[in-house]
């Protein structure tokens, strides 16, 4: 049997009504793997949206899934980042933790550690929010859950291509607003 | 949309409905398959009132999406369905994945319910869109008068380009009443949508020093062909007769070569030829052209083709590397790649191994000599494989296209008629779909009036679709229904038989219709043959006949499908006849694939 390895792949496509569901339906109607995946608009002159899906699967499969997205009528472009050179992956957290006394001081000086910023506070709980790779994110949480009762949302991971290459380029004037 | 046009569009202001037909026009569209219903009420109004283009009214809505295909598949044309909301797009879900398997292209209307009553569980809806996407190449929902021209333009454009498939446009029924503006066939690229049609030469140059070196080569070719169009069979026909090179088919790709042809080994696969297979297994290099190594043709992946390089066209991209590694992919239209490679093999002056070749087609023969598909005498009863080839031999002569339903008779319909030209042979090879072949019939009778249509048929599959008689004596199509009638589901009366102890669980055909009554109820001519003696005056009397006939052939209960490759075994384990049942069973692994 061939290893399985992890990809983040980005999918440039038509924001338009159904687009995420025939995604997510390709994944779920050939028994592909999600473990992430997030979607927003980021070109809104021409209506395209960026998907970045986190996988796993053999080699022929991430080849197969590949093929599959990008043969979607409204697939712009499929892009393999792990596969095509270097790449920067983040995700957004929203941590909130409910404890009391030396729990709180605790779960603050980690989040200090962390470099997590308090959203929101009461006396019995605090809201984080923390930036950084999926790791970093489960290896705080971790923490947390330790000291009070957790809960949290997390983004799903967004990813880019290290250098100067752009591989899915915005139009000037698609910026929100304007340039 | 770019701001430098500067020819002004033809636009002009009409309803969704109105826009719908004129669409269709401009598409060239001859036929439409459809059913009415409340929600595309204003689309059969304005059928009401156009006299170019012809609405065959079906009796179901699935029967509307095979005539579609059979119609689309027989011309390479585009078949075009036409139904209302909820029950109707449910109805045509079957007919579009079968489509969507086989790779056919139609577009497919479905009525919806009014945009404002959408997702309220209003009379008649249907999430359709919903329900076929995973069905479907592609679909739309058209919530505004304005976008419907280049919906339904972009639609047939989806639908004929790249790997052919269904396309579903929904249209609420205040969309259809809508005022918007009609613009002509938008010939600007699609944003998204642009299938790679020429292959990399650098690859095709590697394919041919692979064909130019091998040993024992052969060359494996599908359905894609025929999607390519009549082009990519007479050049496949020249590259096997220029090279010398063996040539097998899929289920879908019979009549790409002609059957005539010395080369041509039979279909390949399950039931395919000893020789067919045994080449495969054996061969040093495949040339794979429009096929998809479904599971039906390969068996056992690991134990598939071990030793050979592997070259595959295909015009989809995720068909390359999907159940076999390939050496060589050549993504692009087969015509294009053919030719290419039939080019540069003259330029390059390449020649095959020719004392190679000769101990190639040695072995070969051997195989054949095996003669797979023979069958025992018609003595008391009608072997089944004698009808067809009784059929075969009794229809020479004749523009014929053949249809078929799912099952046994399907496949000794692959083995025993012959085809020496492509678009004759419509079956449902992916979703393997009983109560095909009556509708699909219907649809190449449309497209051919004057041709001999025959679907070949089981008596439980032809039930599936039967109300289709009535569509039949309505347009006056002789179409002809071949029943190989045995009194059981046979292919699944075969499995149970080699897998699971011969326990006949509910594969019985119980209260048959009497076929000739049924026929003559629906206005056909019914005829029947139970003895070997009557059945060439049953298939002469039926071909003459200028009216729809059923042709009820009572045929030997006990026949098996043979050869065969049990499932999940390998291309050299096949079964040859009833006699190897005893020493060979499925294993436990092929056991639980289907």
């Amino acid at each position: 049997m061939e290893a399985i390895e992890r990809h983040t792949i980005a999918v440039l496509v038509d924001n338009e009504p159904g687009v995420l569901a025939r995604v997510i339906g390709l994944f779920s109607g050939r028994g592909y793997n999600i473990e992430s995946l997030t979607v927003s608009e980021v070109d809104s002159v021409r209506g395209l949206s960026r998907i970045t899906v986190v996988t796993s699967g053999t080699p022929m499969i991430i080849q197969q899934i590949k093929a599959q997205l990008d043969r979607l009528v409204p697939v712009h472009k499929v892009a393999d980042l792990t596969a095509e050179g270097p790449h920067v992956e983040r995700e957004l957290a929203l941590i909130k933790v409910c404890n009391t006394r030396e729990d709180r001081i605790e779960a603050l000086r980690i989040a200090d550690t962390f470099r997590a910023r308090v959203l929101d506070s009461t006396l019995a709980s605090f809201t984080f929010e923390l930036t950084g790779t999926a790791g970093k994110l489960d290896a705080f949480i971790k923490l947390m859950a330790a000291l009070g009762e957790v809960e949290v949302s997390r983004t799903g991971v967004v990813a880019i291509a290290r250098g100067n290459t752009v591989s899915m380029p915005m139009l000037r004037d698609a910026a929100p607003g304007g340039i | 949309m770019s701001t430098d046009q500067t020819t002004i569009e033809p636009q002009e202001e009409m309803s969704g409905a109105a826009m719908v037909l004129r669409a269709l026009e401009d598409q060239g569209v001859e036929v439409i398959f459809g059913y009415p219903g409340g929600a595309v009420l204003p689309i059969y109004d304005e059928i009401f009132k156009n006299n170019r283009i012809r609405h065959i009214l079906v009796r179901h809505e699935q029967a509307a999406v095979h005539a579609a295909e059979g119609y689309a598949r027989s011309t390479g044309k585009v078949g075009v369905v036409l139904v209302t909301s909820g029950p109707g797009a449910t109805n045509a879900v079957t007919g579009l994945t079968d489509a969507l398997m086989d790779s056919i292209p139609v577009v497919c209307l479905t009525g919806q319910v009014p945009t404002h009553l959408i997702g309220n569980d209003a009379f008649q809806e249907a999430d359709t869109t919903g329900i076929t996407r995973p069905c479907t190449k592609h679909n739309y929902l058209v919530k505004n008068a304005n976008d419907m021209s280049r919906i339904l333009h972009e639609a047939f454009y989806v639908a004929r380009s790249g790997r052919p498939g269904p396309v579903v446009v929904d249209l609420p029924k205040d969309v259809l009443f809508a005022k918007g503006i009609y613009r002509a066939e938008d010939l600007k690229p699609h944003k998204s949508y642009r299938p790679q049609m020429q292959a990399d030469t650098t690859q095709i140059d590697e394919a041919l020093r692979l064909l130019a070196s091998a040993k024992r080569p052969i060359i494996y070719g599908g359905g894609g062909i025929i999607n390519s169009g009549p082009k990519a069979s007479e050049l496949l026909t020249k590259l096997v007769r220029m090279t010398g090179y063996p040539c097998t088919l899929t289920l879908m790709g019979l009549g790409a070569l002609p059957a005539s042809d010395p080369h041509f080994l039979g279909m390949l696969g399950m039931h395919g030829t000893y020789e067919a297979n045994l080449s495969m297994y054996n061969a040093d290099v495949m040339l794979c052209v429009g096929a998809r190594f479904d599971d039906r043709v390969t068996g056992k992946l690991t134990e598939f083709s071990p030793n050979s390089k592997k070259i595959h066209i295909d015009i989809d991209p995720s068909s390359i590397n999907k159940n076999v590694r390939i050496d060589v992919p050549l993504v692009g239209d087969v015509a294009n790649i053919l030719e290419e490679i039939i080019g540069r093999w003259e330029k390059q002056k390449l020649s095959p191994d020719g004392k190679a070749l000769t101990a190639w087609w040695k072995q070969i023969d051997n195989w054949k000599s095996r003669d797979s598909l023979k069958f025992g005498p018609s003595i008391q009863t009608i072997k089944p494989q004698h009808a067809i080839k009784r059929l075969y031999e009794l229809s020479q002569g004749r523009d014929t296209y053949i249809t078929t339903e799912v099952g046994q008779h399907q496949m000794w319909a692959a083995q025993h008629f012959h085809f020496e030209q492509p678009n004759r042979w419509m079956t449902s090879g992916g979703l393997g779909t009983m109560g095909y072949g009556l509708p699909a019939a219907m649809g190449v009778q449309i497209a051919h009036p004057d041709a001999l249509v025959i679907d070949i048929a089981g008596e439980a599959s032809i039930l599936m679709n039967i109300q289709e008689m009535s569509t039949l004596a309505q347009y006056n199509l002789p179409v002809k229904v071949f029943i190989l009638n045995n009194q059981w589901m046979g292919m699944v009366r075969q499995w149970q038989e080699l897998m699971h102890g011969g326990r006949y669980s509910e594969s019985y055909s119980e209260a048959l219709p009497d076929f000739v009554k049924l026929a003559e109820a629906f206005q056909a001519v019914g005829l029947r043959a139970e003895r070997p003696d009557q059945l060439d005056d049953v298939i002469k009397e039926m071909l003459e006949t200028n009216r729809p006939v059923i042709a009820d052939i009572c045929v030997d209960q006990k026949e098996n499908c043979f050869p065969m490759i049990p499932s999940g075994a390998a291309h050299y384990e096949m079964l040859l006849g009833p006699d190897d049942q005893a020493t060979q069973s499925a294993s436990e692994e092929g056991m639980v694939l289907v």
